[in-house]
């Protein structure tokens, strides 16, 4: 057999290694009770794919008894080479990589992104107002959608199960919704640099308006089912507790760091795309803990409907305005339509570059295939992002493609924060505390 | 096709152009990380276009006089006199303040000391680092490898970048990771994406890549991967080396 480089051997050179795979504890402990070697402290591999633990994540803990006495995370699992990836296509083309980065919130991915290039291409202040408005229409209905996961998948795993059911049941309206406006249920590659890639579709706004109408009347069930639920806050009060100190210097940001009472919010305190113009309020608790977290994303959800519906307002008065930047030469060229045969390519446009305009169908296949230049230089616009601080460092060096870019994901940084709220706790709080973090592993590991 | 019956000039690989080299001779420093050959991905003699030839310097944009405007002196006044009261004046090598961000260029020795600065100086407060962001210049010659840093001060709502840059050859760079706790996972990930070393880290390995993978993926030098794939009857060459256009 050839050699695997990548493949070295892994035996454990010390201790006692258990397979544990189910329905054999019986022999499992026979044959340590004769063992000297038999003592409390076990150190036990959580995942990688345990299903409580948001993705493919390994929680390397060393147990006393049911008491946590050290917390380590394992990660890499989900490494795609994003960042690599978007090194090698266009400055366009970058964005259908890092939608697919944090799965959770896709247009914050491509909203961080896209305002570093625009911020490089110096285009900030040429962004049709329509465009801005309807990133933050997205943005907040994502903010909806994120958040309803991490209470799911947060009541799910303390063995809440009503409030995974309900939490899923309310993310398909919200997915519903960005297929209607995108064509896509995720991975979007909405947010261009530019603008975004259409308008809205007939009837969006009426879709959005019932949305929230709904959504104002299920919200309440997650309270009257949460909120002073006696098993709940048993669950997740006091646990997983980091405060203020802690929290920057760990780079904590988000939810984890508002619930510490730190009203820290980029949308409020540096604004991008418009927020400054809008009506909303920046949520905080101050108990430090995953209950006080919890509390956050619900009422987070209450603010993103409020902007959610100002966004509608506004365009409902635009309709018709242009969604991409004037500048020919950076945006798309290629218009889409619905046929009788689906979404494709418009047929006026088709028409004007096959059969009117060699200028034209030059200026499309130019922009298609070679993309536009970005000045060289380099710019990092983060955004608030449903886990927090999200950025993304992006540097050109004059070329078509991007030179380098970065995301910095808030889940990463804040699953540091795992040995910290865990440890000294029990076991089954760990799994409360990384809930409350609420990482994705594709947004952690990119 | 082979090098003799390409009818591309020879390409003066460190050459300086005009323009620049008028720069370079007033005292100001030349930000060239790299060169750029051709325009339309094509060499040898399938170029018909007379743009094979085309040879352009990748500029950044250089070190900023002052005032740097707004609040970019207060930072870099507080930053001064701090240095000052050291040994350390020069420990910044150069500021740029470009499409309304200001980057420190640290010299790499006093970073620890710089950041210290950052985070405690009243006048300064920087509390949050949003990490550090490795990025490879392999035309950048012996500063080839570059870490950024991202620092914001929730007090006064500023943001400042500082920029290390050290040679291929010593890839070390000191670890802040004691005074920004925060780094440690994202100095680990700038190790094992880009192999920079950075001393004093409580435990530097692998995070995202396995533990006895060879290389640092994100380099310039190391190759993308992909493997070709057949549709119809054509074959699409995978990603890094299809046609580019420079």
């Amino acid at each position: 057999m050839a050699q695997d480089v990548y493949a070295g051997s892994a035996d454990t050179a010390e201790g006692r290694v258990f397979m544990v795979t189910g329905q054999d504890w019986d022999s499992i402990t026979q044959g340590l009770e004769a063992d000297e070697l038999a003592e409390e402290r076990v150190v036990v591999n959580m995942g990688p794919q345990h299903p409580s633990t948001h993705g493919v994540l390994r929680l390397i803990l060393e147990l006393d008894g049911e008491t946590v006495t050290e917390a380590r995370c394992g990660i890499g699992y989900l490494h795609t080479g994003i960042e690599k990836n978007m090194e090698y296509r266009s400055w366009v083309q970058g964005v259908t990589f890092c939608t697919r980065a944090d799965y959770l919130s896709p247009f914050f991915n491509e909203a961080t992104y896209v305002l570093g290039v625009e911020k490089l291409l110096g285009i900030e202040d040429e962004i049709p107002e329509k465009a801005q408005v309807m990133r933050v229409l997205l943005m907040e209905l994502n903010r909806i959608s994120s958040h309803l996961v991490a209470i799911a998948t947060g009541g799910m795993e303390i063995g809440a199960l009503t409030v995974m059911t309900i939490g899923f049941r309310e993310r398909e309206l919200v997915l519903d919704l960005f297929e209607l406006i995108t064509g896509l249920r995720m991975n979007h590659a909405f947010i261009r640099p530019g603008g975004v890639s259409q308008d809205l579709p007939p009837g969006a706004l009426d879709e959005i308006r019932s949305f929230v109408k709904l959504m104002r009347k299920r919200l309440p069930e997650y309270a009257d089912l949460c909120n002073a639920n006696p098993i709940f806050k048993g669950r997740l009060e006091g646990v997983g507790h980091l405060d203020l100190a802690g929290c920057l210097a760990l780079g904590l940001s988000g939810p984890i760091l508002r619930s510490t009472g730190y009203p820290w919010d980029l949308r409020k305190t540096q604004p991008y795309c418009g927020y400054e113009t809008y009506d909303f309020d920046v949520q905080t608790w101050d108990t430090s803990d995953s209950y006080g977290r919890f509390r956050i994303r619900l009422a987070e959800m209450w603010e993103s409907l409020r902007l959610v519906e100002q966004a509608a307002d506004r365009l409902a008065k635009l309709e018709g305005a242009p969604v991409m930047v004037a500048d020919k030469k950076i945006a798309w060229p290629s218009q889409l339509a619905i046929g009788s045969d689906g979404l494709g390519n418009s047929l006026d446009h088709i028409r004007h570059i096959m059969g009117e305009s060699m200028e034209a169908l030059i200026h499309h296949f130019k922009l298609v295939t070679e993309g536009f230049r970005v000045p060289p230089g380099q710019a990092y616009v983060p955004i608030e992002s449903p886990r927090g601080e999200l950025g993304a460092h992006v540097v050109s060096d004059g070329g078509t493609r991007p030179f380098r870019a970065h995301f910095r994901d808030p889940s990463f940084t804040n699953l540091q924060a795992t040995s910290v709220m865990s440890e000294g706790g029990m076991v089954a709080d760990v799994i409360v505390a990384i809930a409350s973090i609420d990482p994705v592993m594709g947004g952690v590991d990119r | 096709m082979t090098e003799e019956n390409s009818n591309v000039p020879a390409q003066p690989d460190s050459a300086v152009p005009e323009e620049l080299s008028d720069d370079a001779s007033r005292g100001r420093r030349v930000e060239s990380v790299g060169t750029r050959h051709g325009m339309f991905g094509v060499s040898g003699s399938g170029d018909t276009s007379g743009y094979g030839g085309l040879v352009k310097q990748t500029i950044f944009p250089g070190a900023s006089q002052r005032p740097y405007g707004g609040w970019y002196d207060e930072v870099a006044d507080a930053l001064e006199a701090r240095l000052k009261a050291t040994d350390l004046a020069a420990a910044v090598e150069k500021v740029v303040v470009d499409r309304g961000e200001i980057t420190f260029h640290v010299r790499r020795d006093d970073l620890p000391f710089v950041a210290q600065m950052f985070r405690d100086d009243e006048s300064l407060r920087f509390e949050f680092c949003a990490g550090v962001s490795g990025v490879h210049y392999p035309g950048d010659t012996g500063r080839e490898l570059h870490a950024v840093y991202h620092l914001l001060s929730m007090t006064y709502n500023r943001r400042v970048r500082l920029e290390v840059s050290v040679p291929d050859a010593d890839p070390h760079i000191p670890s802040i990771v004691s005074i920004y706790p925060t780094n440690d996972w994202h100095e680990r990930e700038t190790y094992d994406m880009y192999g920079i070393v950075f001393d004093g880290h409580p435990a530097l390995t692998r995070i995202l890549m396995p533990d006895d993978w060879p290389g640092h993926p994100q380099r310039k030098d190391y190759p993308l991967g992909g493997i070709p794939v057949e549709y119809k009857g054509g074959t699409i060459p995978p990603p890094d080396q299809r046609r580019s256009y420079s």
